[in-house]
């Protein structure tokens, strides 16, 4: 199969909307091709009726959808169980279903856990919250010098035997893609559970779980050309059995009085209220739609942006580039020496170029860089080398403007 | 420098903006020069010194760190103003805006349109939403210090 550039960006009606634009802005969220939005109208307009609860013939229909699209993140996600799959708003209700729900389960007093210097606050600060809480001390594995994780550090800290290491696949800010498989096998080894923070990862390539090896893993679909609102929480049986639930109400619970409630079992139970249905129906949809397309050949359209975007950005004077091009999952961190972020983006605004600036929910990062914040430039299959070349133009009357 | 000083060397600057640059900016037709003149007034205002750089002036609702100072003159029943941040597009906007509101009465002040300050220049509408919001901070704050002179 090979790639085409201009069918692919066809599937976005939102370029139709704005040809004049360069979206650079997908690692914020992705554009919805229109199989993933006349999924979620089709629902609304012929299926739609609220899951498990209903008696008529309308509710189970909806059920059965709703169903499986469950069964097809379990299947691309290669889960040994469907009842492994639970439906979250995104990654972030995802990881503080995870931080509140280990502790006192899996989290005692007095244990520890293990993040990173690059982690999405999303993946901190409920943390946070809830270690302070119940008495569990958070370490992180910082950056060498050239950015990336530092692995050796990382084999030290292991030794303090922390019950939990929580990792992003993919750096929302640098786009480096971490070594999952090393940092998992090394967590494993030390008798820790694995937490994956798929968000800016899940884009590259669906996890094949159970190799990986991952206790948990999260994303959100709105990062997977999916529909905002709806995510994934992966979780082991055995240890998402273990989960305390987060929210209650609803199809969570199997019996009620006010002497006592029993939950129901997984994956209900870590469900409550109605969910998104649309929104898992659309994500669904976007698993499926991915599938028509060669995913090596994507990939290999994007690197081929990127370092064309990278080399561009190498010889425009006065850019400090912050990401690494090798192992790089389509973001570019920049700054113009001795220049806010803010400013630039604010330039490039001017020129129709859409970027982020700022430190991109991850200030401990920044903290670690000594830096005020940076440019970030991310990229999706449906950019195309217009765009870049675009881009290139825009950011060089930027540096020139602010001479 | 004492926050008293930093208001006394604003004034010519601010003075100087109002008669060159705004009319500059409100005459060129291309977003380009626009942005060139913009960009570089903050070059023409003196810097909060560290010591001035007080978390109590800082504005909340900038993406970038954003620092104003106010005076109220009881005598003459005058407002000045300050203004200082890490970015440079932020620290011009604010400047066209303290331009035309520095020494004026309190009761002139009490009656102007805020929103309408820099409508005329042709700048606004293409500044970011964030952006906006970060001046439209600045600018509430400002209105709000006039109330408590009233
Ligand atoms: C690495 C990472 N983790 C978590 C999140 C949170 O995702 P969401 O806002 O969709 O819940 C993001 C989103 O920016 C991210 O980039």
């Amino acid at each position: 199969m090979s790639f085409d550039v201009k069918a692919f960006r066809n599937e976005f009606a939102f370029f139709q909307q704005h040809p004049d634009w360069v979206y650079l802005d997908s690692a914020a969220t992705m554009h919805k091709p229109l199989a993933v939005i006349a999924a979620e109208l089709a629902f609304y307009q012929k299926d739609n009726s609220n899951v498990h609860r209903g008696a008529h013939q309308l509710s189970q229909q909806a059920t059965t959808l709703f169903e499986q699209a469950r069964d097809q993140i379990a299947k691309a996600l290669n889960a040994k169980r469907r009842e492994e799959i639970i439906w979250t708003s995104g990654a972030t209700q995802a990881l503080n279903m995870l931080a509140s729900g280990l502790m006192g389960t899996v989290l005692k007093p007095g244990d520890r856990i293990l993040l990173t210097a690059l982690e999405h606050h999303a993946n901190i600060v409920p943390w946070q919250f809830y270690c302070q809480q119940h008495g569990v001390f958070i370490d992180v594995v910082p950056l060498t010098a050239e950015h990336e994780l530092d692995l050796q550090a990382y084999q030290q800290l292991l030794e303090l035997k922390p019950k939990v290491v929580a990792v992003a696949e993919v750096s929302n800010v640098l786009g480096t893609i971490q070594p999952l498989e090393k940092i998992i096998s090394l967590a494993k080894v030390a008798g820790a559970i694995a937490v994956i923070d798929g968000a800016q990862g899940v884009v590259l390539a669906r996890p094949d779980v159970q190799t990986l090896g991952a206790d948990f893993y999260v994303f959100s679909g709105h990062k997977l050309y999916g529909p905002t609102g709806i995510g994934v929480l992966y979780g082991r049986y055995e240890l998402l059995d273990l989960l305390k639930p987060l929210c209650f109400g609803g199809e969570m619970i199997k019996s009620v009085s006010f002497s006592g409630t029993t939950l129901n079992q997984l994956p209900y139970r870590l469900e409550a209220g109605t969910p998104n249905i649309a929104g898992a129906i659309g994500l669904a949809a976007a698993m499926c739609w991915l599938n028509n397309f060669d995913s090596a050949a994507l990939a290999a359209h994007k690197q081929q942006l990127f370092t064309k975007l990278y080399q561009g950005c190498l010889a425009i004077k006065g850019l400090e580039l912050l990401s690494p091009q090798q192992n790089n999952a389509g973001i570019l961190a920049l700054n113009i020496k001795g220049e806010h972020p803010t400013d630039v983006a604010a330039i490039l605004n001017e020129q129709k170029i859409a970027v982020r600036a700022g430190t991109h929910c991850a200030m401990p990062l920044f903290q670690a860089l000594q830096l005020p914040g940076a440019v970030r430039l991310s990229l999706a299959a449906y950019n195309n080398s217009q765009d870049i070349n675009r881009t290139l133009q825009a950011l060089e009357q930027t540096v020139e403007l602010l001479q | 420098m004492t926050a008293h000083e930093l208001i006394l060397q604003s004034k010519a600057p601010y003075l100087a903006i109002a008669t060159h640059e705004l009319p500059a900016i409100a005459a060129s037709s291309d977003w380009q020069n626009k942005y060139r003149i913009l960009m570089n007034l903050g070059k023409q205002l003196p810097a909060f010194s560290s010591d001035l750089q007080r978390d109590e002036l800082l504005i909340a609702g900038c993406d970038s760190k954003a620092w104003l100072l106010h005076q109220f003159d009881g005598i003459t029943q005058t407002h000045y103003w300050a203004f200082d941040s890490e970015a440079r597009v932020v620290k011009g906007l604010v400047a066209l805006a303290i331009c035309q509101l520095n020494g004026l009465p309190n009761n002139e002040l009490a009656q102007l349109d805020f929103t309408s300050l820099l409508k005329p220049l042709g700048l606004y509408q293409n500044i970011s939403p964030s952006r906006q919001n970060g001046l439209q901070a600045v600018l509430d704050k400002m209105a709000s210090q006039i109330k408590a002179a009233n």
